[in-house]
């Protein structure tokens, strides 16, 4: 872990770029767009803040790469958690 | 721990195997592993509820997301104080060190006073007006389950932080154990951005 990367101003940065995408999630509910335009724009954006939070905040950027994986687990685990309730959510 | 710091000092290898300093770090990284995965199975729960319902209201209809959205404000500016804080112990500066990790602290407890001002006002108004109770209504189950249990994580974690400023002030809690209780309030702040974008904007 480099001093750059626990500099206040790197971090400040960050948490401009978090505002400004929580202040276009918002804006973009009020707007009315189609239904799944919107979900597709929210979802990218949520997933967009989630990463940054990860990668800097938490500082998964600059750790080893075994944390990396520790944190990716419950995100592929939860991707067969979908697959395996796929039969429940589109019943025949 | 600290004395095989000690006894091996600086030169921590780039793509070494954890190394004693960092068990601390890995404990607390398995740990929100497995707590994502709780999260992670009631966001999926609640989707496919969601999706199998026939009657489901418009979130942000019944919910109303302006004081969410502060309070996801809230969440962001106190994870960038955490990080702050953390900065200043690493550089030694106590003072710094203790206003931003009160200010965190502040942050935590101002949004748990949201919360319980939100709860109030959908228990006592918002949801009789409208009908439907915490017990009969899958879209109030779900969201007092996901958000309740997320306000528990900010409760620790508020408690959490406020020993770590007590332990460092005694001079038993060093950066490294700071580092380690920002990670645990970075990932509750993740996970409010997950859930105002699931549970309340879409």
């Amino acid at each position: 872990m480099t001093s750059a990367a626990h500099s206040a101003s790197a971090y400040i940065k960050i948490f401009y770029i978090l505002l400004v995408l929580t202040i276009v999630e918002v804006a973009i509910v009020y707007l009315g767009l189609p239904k799944l335009l919107l979900a597709g724009l929210l979802v990218i954006f949520a997933v967009w803040k989630a990463a940054l939070v990860a990668m800097h905040f938490m500082h998964l950027k600059f750790e080893k790469r075994t944390l990396a994986v520790i944190a990716l687990a419950p995100f592929v685990l939860c991707v067969f958690l979908i697959l395996m309730l796929l039969p429940d959510i589109f019943p025949h | 721990m600290s004395e095989a710091a000690v006894m091996h000092p600086g030169a921590e290898p780039q793509e070494a195997p954890l190394t004693p300093e960092s068990w601390g770090k890995l404990g607390m990284w398995l740990f929100l592993a497995g707590d994502a995965m709780s999260f992670g199975c009631l966001i999926v729960g609640y989707g496919i509820l969601r999706h199998a319902s026939t009657k489901w209201p418009v979130p942000k209809d019944v919910l109303g997301i302006n004081l969410t959205a502060f309070m996801t404000f809230l969440l962001i500016v106190s994870s960038v104080w955490m990080v702050l804080a953390l900065a200043a112990v690493q550089e030694g500066n106590k003072a710094r060190f203790n206003k931003f990790l009160g200010l965190t602290i502040l942050g935590g407890a101002l949004f748990l006073g949201c919360q319980a001002y939100e709860w109030t006002h959908l228990l006592g108004h918002r949801l009789p007006e409208l009908g439907i109770s915490f017990s009969n209504d899958l879209f109030a189950t779900t969201f007092f389950v996901l958000t309740g249990f997320h306000g528990m994580h900010v409760t620790g974690g508020v408690i959490y932080n406020s020993c770590v400023l007590a332990a460092v002030n005694r001079g038993r809690y060093e950066a490294k154990h700071v580092e380690i209780a920002g990670l645990y309030w970075h990932f509750v702040d993740l996970v409010w951005i997950l859930i105002f974008t699931f549970v309340y904007l879409l």
